[in-house]
């Protein structure tokens, strides 16, 4: 017991420093005082954080703009979507239940590549030419399964005696969904919308295979890493970073308080 | 975690009959969504893969066909590539396991009195989800590269040899295939541990099982489906990955997996047929490797 009593709290933080290590190098050169390429430290400045568009023509700030909108739409479709199909699995039996549980768990078990290369093979031979929709309709094909597995845990654990209480109250098929089940499900539909558009602004592979010309944050990286990205892209990941930490660090704090709360009660 | 949401899905209250209309109107368009932009494409590269270049085309035109010859070309052109990504991925996931078993264990089993604590460890295990896959890829090119402070430190240590060198090695490709998967093992092995009844763990030792003993045959069955669903998320994406391995970022010219290939095929060298056959080969692999694995360890309704 002794061993175990340090040994496990130590090997716990000296793991929490490494899976930081470059985050806290990504963060730092966002300060580095480079003119290209972000490679040696060059001296400390604010001046990527305050300028950030000003470098390449905007080349970053256009990709990281085009990334902000594939998530968005990509993410409200999927979580539509997805919200739809998980409700339908949890309420109503049917017999083609198996294959389509199948059909929403093969995305999630199949490479990247394949299924960038898929969607790629498919769009030449209809001939659709590659731009911000097929970005778009490729990251909504990988959201789907994600947005499912999340809301149907929320779906499973709500209870239908409040839907039989609407109903009995005389609330009407609409207005018990939006008055009763929808704000029940919010939370999880939010997790899965959020999740959604991490997958989607985070991916690479996918995109690059279905993207032509069109540029994205992930792709704009991918691009530049042959001869070093510029000190924005630190920047902006940064503060995508930041933002992302502290929504769900105020999640996890605050579904703490409310969890401390029903205890006590 | 995925793969366990999966697993609970038959338990769920019955639903009237008649109400299989709204059922079907709900399912309608997300399933397809997933047909025409799942299913299909996958028909579309299986087509692509038996494709011929066209007699009188120009690069990158093909004609259908059902040229079985294109998937015995690759494999006799890209089999080290081949092999060399399930060993990698093999390699990352067994590294990442054992990374992550004593991480998840701490989190889910001794900080469960703390759940503030708790909350904020899960938060630093996702927390490198926030940044750029690639650019944590390239902070760890620039850490592991010659000049970095790390390596010349540790050079000056004499803990590494002097002419020593990471970046477009075998080693630095696992390194960082290990480190971008870890949290797609962290967390589905939280999601078990945090479970664990500890009172098992308690009649084990009751019984004069020495700890060890307790943890290889009460701990370890217990997290079973972590394991299996950790060992899974991480395989299959280290297996098709081609950011790690690239000559812009841990790789070389020796490390190329198949999908550095895929993509070069794909996307540069116009030859459709080539990366179409490599990728059924990767995906068919995957689901037989994945298939013997799940029956193997014991965890059949995943689905």
């Amino acid at each position: 017991m002794g061993l175990g009593d340090w040994l496990l709290p130590a090997y716990t933080i000296i793991a929490f420093v490494f899976l930081l290590i470059p985050i806290v190098y990504t963060f730092v050169f966002s300060f580095n005082d480079s003119i290209k390429s972000n490679i040696a430290w060059r001296g400390f400045t604010l001046d990527k954080w305050l300028n950030v568009c000003n470098v390449e023509g905007g080349a970053v700030c256009q990709a990281f703009g085009n990334s902000i909108v594939i998530g968005l739409v990509a993410t409200v479709i999927a979580t539509t979507l997805g919200t739809m199909i998980a409700i339908a699995l949890v309420r109503y039996r049917f017999r083609a239940r198996s294959s389509i549980s199948l059909l929403l768990f093969l995305p999630m078990a199949t490479p990247e590549v394949v299924l960038g290369a898929g969607l790629a093979a498919q769009f030449l031979a209809v001939g659709v030419p590659k731009d911000m929709l097929t970005i778009i309709l490729a990251h909504t094909m990988f959201c789907i399964s994600f947005v499912v597995v999340t809301v149907k845990a929320r779906v499973a654990s709500l209870d239908p005696a409040l839907e039989e209480a609407g109903r009995d109250l005389y609330g009407s098929p609409s207005q018990v969904f939006w008055r009763v089940t929808f704000p029940l499900l919010l939370p999880g539909i939010l997790a899965a919308a959020l999740l959604s558009f991490a997958l989607s602004f985070d991916d690479f592979i996918i995109t690059n295979f279905n993207s032509g010309s069109v540029s994205t944050f992930p792709k704009y990286i991918y691009i530049s890493a042959s001869r070093g990205i510029p000190a924005e892209a630190n920047v902006i990941a940064s503060a995508v970073f930041i933002i992302a930490l502290v929504i769900v660090i105020t999640a996890q704090v605050s579904r703490a308080a409310r969890v401390r709360r029903l205890a006590k009660l | 975690m995925a793969f366990a949401a999966f697993a609970t899905a038959e338990a769920q209250p019955q639903a009237p009959k008649r109400k299989s209309r709204i059922a079907l109107l709900l399912l309608l368009p997300g399933i397809l969504y997933l047909v025409l932009f799942f299913l299909t494409p996958l028909i579309s590269l299986t087509l692509t893969s038996l494709q011929v270049p066209s007699e009188f085309g120009d690069i990158g035109q093909y004609d259908y066909a059902f040229n079985w010859q294109n998937y015995v070309d690759v494999v006799q052109l890209y089999w080290p590539h081949i092999l060399r990504s399930f060993g990698y991925a093999l390699a990352a996931t067994v590294l990442a396991l054992l990374f992550s078993y004593p991480l998840a264990y701490f989190i889910g089993v001794k900080a469960r009195r703390w759940p503030l604590l708790q909350s904020l460890m899960l938060v630093l295990v996702i927390a490198p989800f926030f940044i750029s896959f690639l650019l944590r890829t390239l902070a760890w090119k620039q850490l592991l590269s010659d000049e970095s402070f790390i390596i010349t430190s540790l050079k000056a240590l004499s803990l590494l040899a002097p002419d020593a060198h990471f970046t477009g090695t075998p080693f630095a490709v696992i390194f960082g295939l290990t480190y971008n998967f870890i949290p797609f093992m962290t967390l589905p092995l939280y999601t078990t541990l945090e479970r664990l009844d500890l009172r098992y763990l308690e009649a084990g030792s009751d019984l004069y099982a020495n700890p060890f003993t307790v943890f290889r045959k009460i701990t370890i069955p217990l997290s079973m489906p972590g394991i299996v669903a950790g060992t899974l998320l991480t395989f299959i994406p280290a297996a098709g990955d081609y950011v790690n391995a690239s000559r812009d970022f841990l790789g070389g010219p020796d490390t190329q997996m198949m999908g550095n290939v895929i993509e070069a095929n794909f996307l540069v060298l116009l030859n459709y047929p080539a990366a179409a056959a490599l990728s059924i080969i990767l995906m068919a692999a995957i689901l037989v490797l994945v298939g013997i694995y799940v029956r193997r360890s014991g965890t059949e309704d995943l689905l």
